[in-house]
This record gives C-alpha cells, sequence and structure tokens, in this order.
C-alpha cells in the first residue's frame, strides 16, 4: 500500500467518524435540574411507578423520592397474552424491581399499609410512617379470584381452566389447558368481568390465538368457540367492536353479551352465569366447556379503597382513584396524583396509556413544585395490538372520546389484520416498555 | 408514537438487543461499510468480477434476513396481510440483500488484495 492510499484511507474514516459525531450532536441536551427539598412518595414500582421515578430522578436536584412496593418481581404483563398461548416462556415477563429503579430513589421493600391523604403520610406494612409533600398512587390492582364460587387459582392448568391475567406460572399453565383443548377440541368458553380491567383486548386476543391455533392443530369442526361477556358489545370503541365482530363472524366465534361468570364446576366442567338479556330480563344459565378461561372481576387494592381516595359516586364496588380525567391530579387532595391501573379514568388500563399518562403527572408534578401549573393533559390513549392470529395483529389505538389515534396514520391502518403490527408487539413492545421504565421512551 | 426522536429509537434498539449487542452490531456495520469504502478508495475503481460475484450473493442474504425475521417473531410468509406487510418484507430482503453483497464484496477485496484486471 503506497503512502497515498494510506491517507486516502484514513481520510474516509475520519469522514465515517465525523458523521457519527453528527448523530450524536442530534441527541437532545438534558433540560436544567429543578432544585427542591420535596418528599415524593410513589406507592407503587410496576411500570407507572417505576416510569416516573425515573423520570423524575432526571428531572430534580435534591428531592426526596421514596417508592413503596413489596415486590420483588416486576411483571411485563403484556407479554402474558403471548405466554399463554406457548409463544414465549414465563420468564420472559419476568425481571427484579430492583433491576430498573434509578439510583437516587429509595425503595422500601414492603406494601403500602394506610394512606392519610389529610396528614399527608403513608404506613407501611412494617410499621414505618412517611411524610410527604407529593404522593403518586401507581399501585396497580387486585384480581377478585374468590368472588367466583368454585373457582380457586389451583384449579388452572387442570381439568381445561385457564387464567393468564394471575402472572407468569398461571399463564403458562393456562397454555397447557389451552394447548390440550387446541389438540382435542370441543368446547372453548371464553370470559370477561363486568368490572373495568386491565387491557380490554387481551380476553379477545387469547380467544383469537387459540382460536388460530386450534384450526392449525386439531382442525376446524372439531372444536366450538365462545365468548361470553357481560358487556353488550366485543370492544367499548364501537369501529373496533364492529370490525370484531365481523372477524368473529367469518372464525365461527360465537358471541354471549350480558353473560356474568358466577360459578364454576370443575368436575363436571360447567360454568354458570347470571344473564340479562336485550330487554333487561335477567335469569342464570350453564355452559358446559372442555375449555375455560377465567378472568375474574378486578378492583383498586385495599389501601386504596380504605385511604378516602376512590370516588364517592362511580365504580363504587372497584374503588378507583377520583382523578381528574386530564391532569390525573386527585379532584380533592391536590398534591396526590394516581397513575396505571388505579386511575378512577375511563380508560388507559394499558402500558401503552401509561406511557402517555407519566410526563402528564410529571409536567403537573414539576409545575407544582415551582408553585406553577401544569400543561400537559391526557386525552385517554390507550394502544392494543390486538392480535387476531399467530403472526397478524391489528394495532388499534384510541382516546377517551372513542376516535381512534393512529400512530402511523396512512401507513398502518388501524382495523387491518397486520404482520407489521404482529411485529410491533413482537419485537419493538417489550423493549419500548424497558426504555420506558428507564425514562427513555 | 409519542415521541419517536434518534434517542428513543436507541433506546428501544438497545432494550431489544441488550446493550452490548446492540453496540456490538452498530460497531460490526459501521467496520465492515468503513472496509468497504477502505477497499473502494485504496484500489481506485471497481472491480467487476468481486461484484458479479457480490449481486449472484444477494438472494442469499435477502432469503437470510427475512428467514431470520420470521423465525425470531413465530411468523410465516402467510401473515402478509396488506400492502405495508410487503413494503416491510422487501426493505427487510433488501436490507439483507445489499448487507450481504457489501460483506461477499469487501471480503473478496481484503483476501485478493490486488485488484482484479476485468476491474
Amino acid at each position: 500500500m503506497t503512502l497515498d492510499r494510506l491517507t486516502a484511507s484514513r481520510r474516509a474514516f475520519l469522514a465515517a467518524a465525523a458523521g457519527l459525531a453528527a448523530v450524536s450532536a442530534g441527541l437532545p441536551a438534558r433540560a436544567q435540574k429543578l432544585q427542591t427539598k420535596a418528599h415524593i412518595v410513589i406507592i407503587g414500582a410496576g411500570a407507572a411507578g417505576t416510569a416516573l421515578a425515573s423520570r423524575l430522578v432526571e428531572r430534580l436536584e435534591g428531592a426526596q423520592i421514596t417508592v413503596i412496593d413489596g415486590r420483588a418481581e416486576h411483571l411485563y404483563q403484556p407479554g402474558l397474552s403471548l405466554v399463554a398461548a406457548g409463544l414465549k416462556p414465563a420468564a420472559y415477563t419476568l425481571s427484579r424491581t430492583t433491576d430498573w429503579l434509578p439510583r437516587g430513589v429509595n425503595l422500601i421493600a414492603e406494601p403500602a399499609a394506610a394512606i392519610d391523604p389529610v396528614a399527608k403520610t403513608v404506613a407501611t406494612v412494617g410499621g414505618q410512617v412517611l411524610t410527604y409533600d407529593f404522593l403518586v398512587v401507581a399501585p396497580g390492582l387486585v384480581l377478585d379470584h374468590d368472588a367466583i364460587e368454585g373457582f380457586s387459582l389451583d384449579l388452572v392448568g387442570r381439568n381445561g381452566i385457564g387464567a393468564l391475567y394471575a402472572g407468569p406460572d398461571y399463564a403458562s399453565k393456562t397454555w397447557e389447558a389451552a394447548s390440550k383443548f387446541t389438540q382435542e377440541g370441543g368446547i372453548g368458553l371464553f370470559t370477561r368481568p363486568a368490572t373495568e380491567m386491565k387491557c380490554a383486548g387481551a380476553p379477545l386476543k387469547h380467544t383469537f390465538l387459540i382460536e388460530d391455533i386450534a384450526s392449525r392443530t386439531v382442525g376446524k369442526g372439531k372444536y366450538e368457540m365462545h365468548y361470553a361477556v357481560p358487556q353488550t358489545a366485543l370492544f367499548s370503541v364501537p369501529i373496533v367492536a364492529e370490525k370484531v365482530r365481523m372477524l368473529f363472524g367469518k372464525r365461527g366465534i360465537a358471541s354471549h353479551f350480558g353473560h356474568v361468570l358466577k360459578s364454576v364446576d370443575a368436575d363436571r366442567k360447567q360454568a354458570t352465569f347470571a344473564t340479562t338479556d336485550a330487554a333487561g330480563v335477567t335469569g342464570t344459565v350453564e355452559m358446559p366447556y372442555d375449555y375455560l378461561h377465567v378472568i375474574p372481576p378486578q378492583r383498586a387494592p385495599d389501601v386504596i379503597r380504605q385511604s378516602g381516595l376512590s370516588w364517592a359516586d362511580k365504580w363504587m364496588d372497584q374503588g378507583w382513584v377520583e382523578v381528574d380525567q386530564k391532569t390525573l391530579r386527585h379532584r380533592r387532595f391536590p398534591e396526590v396524583f394516581a397513575l396505571g391501573d388505579v386511575a378512577g379514568v375511563p380508560k388507559g388500563k394499558t402500558a401503552a396509556s401509561v406511557k402517555w399518562q407519566v410526563p402528564v403527572v410529571e409536567d403537573h408534578l414539576l409545575a407544582a413544585i415551582s408553585g406553577g401549573e401544569g400543561t400537559l393533559a391526557y386525552d385517554g390513549y390507550t394502544s392494543c395490538p390486538l392480535i387476531t392470529r399467530v403472526g397478524r395483529a391489528m394495532l388499534v389505538e384510541f382516546d377517551y372520546n372513542n376516535n381512534l389515534v393512529e400512530s402511523f396514520p396512512g401507513v398502518i391502518a388501524p382495523l387491518e389484520e397486520l404482520w407489521v403490527s404482529w411485529l410491533m408487539k413482537e419485537v419493538a413492545l417489550k423493549a419500548t416498555y424497558n426504555a420506558m421504565l428507564r425514562g427513555r421512551a | 408514537m409519542q415521541e419517536m426522536t434518534l434517542a428513543t429509537l436507541i433506546a428501544v434498539f438497545q432494550e431489544m438487543f441488550g446493550p452490548v449487542l446492540f453496540w456490538a452490531l452498530v460497531t460490526t456495520v459501521v467496520v465492515i461499510t468503513a472496509l468497504y469504502v477502505y477497499v473502494l478508495i485504496r484500489d481506485r475503481s471497481l472491480s467487476m468480477r468481486r461484484f458479479l460475484l457480490a449481486q449472484l450473493s444477494m438472494p442469499i442474504g435477502a432469503v437470510a434476513a427475512v428467514t431470520f425475521v420470521e423465525v425470531v417473531t413465530d411468523s410465516h410468509l402467510r401473515d402478509i396481510g396488506g400492502a405495508i406487510d410487503v413494503i416491510v418484507l422487501l426493505g427487510v430482503a433488501l436490507l439483507g440483500a445489499f448487507g450481504f453483497a457489501v460483506l461477499v464484496y469487501t471480503a473478496q477485496s481484503l483476501v485478493r488484495r490486488q485488484p482484479q484486471k476485468a476491474g
């Protein structure tokens, strides 16, 4: 190699390096930190609590940030549908709470036992009492399995019973029961509760996935699919409900509206529903099954319901926190915010909603610390990559007004079953979720 | 997507592959591209014989890339549902094809340092 050529190649390398430097210069600069001595307590180290803590650490200097959560494990809940269809192992959804919390946050690894919003204190199960300047409640929700007579979690995976919401191990056991159905056929019975619930698309995803796998395993004609739900539509957003109704028709999935699951007889493989027909006539009906998917009623944790933070005239049996639906700020206690599943807003019990909610609470919290008012508003954004087959999904996104809110207008059609939407769910979603936990997405 | 900045994209890709593998992949791409540019500058010409072999290897890269994406995502060609799916599929295939062609050309040039007469 001549000296000439060496110089030329060195120049090429320098040009490449300059290109890289230009790319990194495009990264946004960090905003200046806000000085404060405020004590911010966050109840819950799930998606919402962790994401907010990560962002606050970047924005505040001198603040005391305490996260209270007794759970050692962090669950990537959007993955449970994939585990319950045998597409991912249980470990796919599992990590440790401490893996995600940023430095500078004090974690109290025990559950919160009581909140006094008047005295501004939180007591933990271990007896610690913390005084806060600002409180963010994000403890998630509880699954009320006891509300279904004859059902208990030890039945999951046996006698054709599944319950994927109950956690990674139960989602895995759900697949044991569901895969037997997809191999042997019979009657598949899929339910959802009458209460508000997290990811209202998940009952549909599970139904679609099990039907798809059964159609390619035992084969059409060997199984029946029944979707029995308390509601009067297949989805809360009318335009999506219509699309799902059409898909159900094509796939031979029968809908039964006004059906609330009341009890399960696991030995006889019979499920009993309280029914209300279109004319308002009530009754009881027993339905046989070979595979039953149970989703129990969902409520705010007791610590919230006993704190006086819940709505007094809405969701009385569920206890969601009384917040302004745009600011997520408590309507009676302005130093309290709610995030995620526990927030008493009409939509938004998904991880994608949390991603939209966290910057809003961050904005209003920082403004409150500086003595001003925040400007951001949460519009009810909720997203659901509604899986319709292994390999296809519809990227359904909507707001409080049931409007479709497309992230990729004109590119990814929300009501079209697409491979691209499936790729997002399979590949990009968990990565985006993890980046959100670190406050970087 | 709420805020699609370069920083967000990098953060998401780091989470997808893990920071070590992600930056190792980025480095590999940069190194191969830099080597490609280096051999072009060194040789001051495109060797048509090497270029032909690189072109012939493109379908292998395309099929390998599509197969990789399908295996990783539990999906199949039957799942292509709309125009955007076809575009993404072609994009994956093209990336695989060009990436592999550049690799094949560069590898040949580095192994056989003297440029071919045909070039």
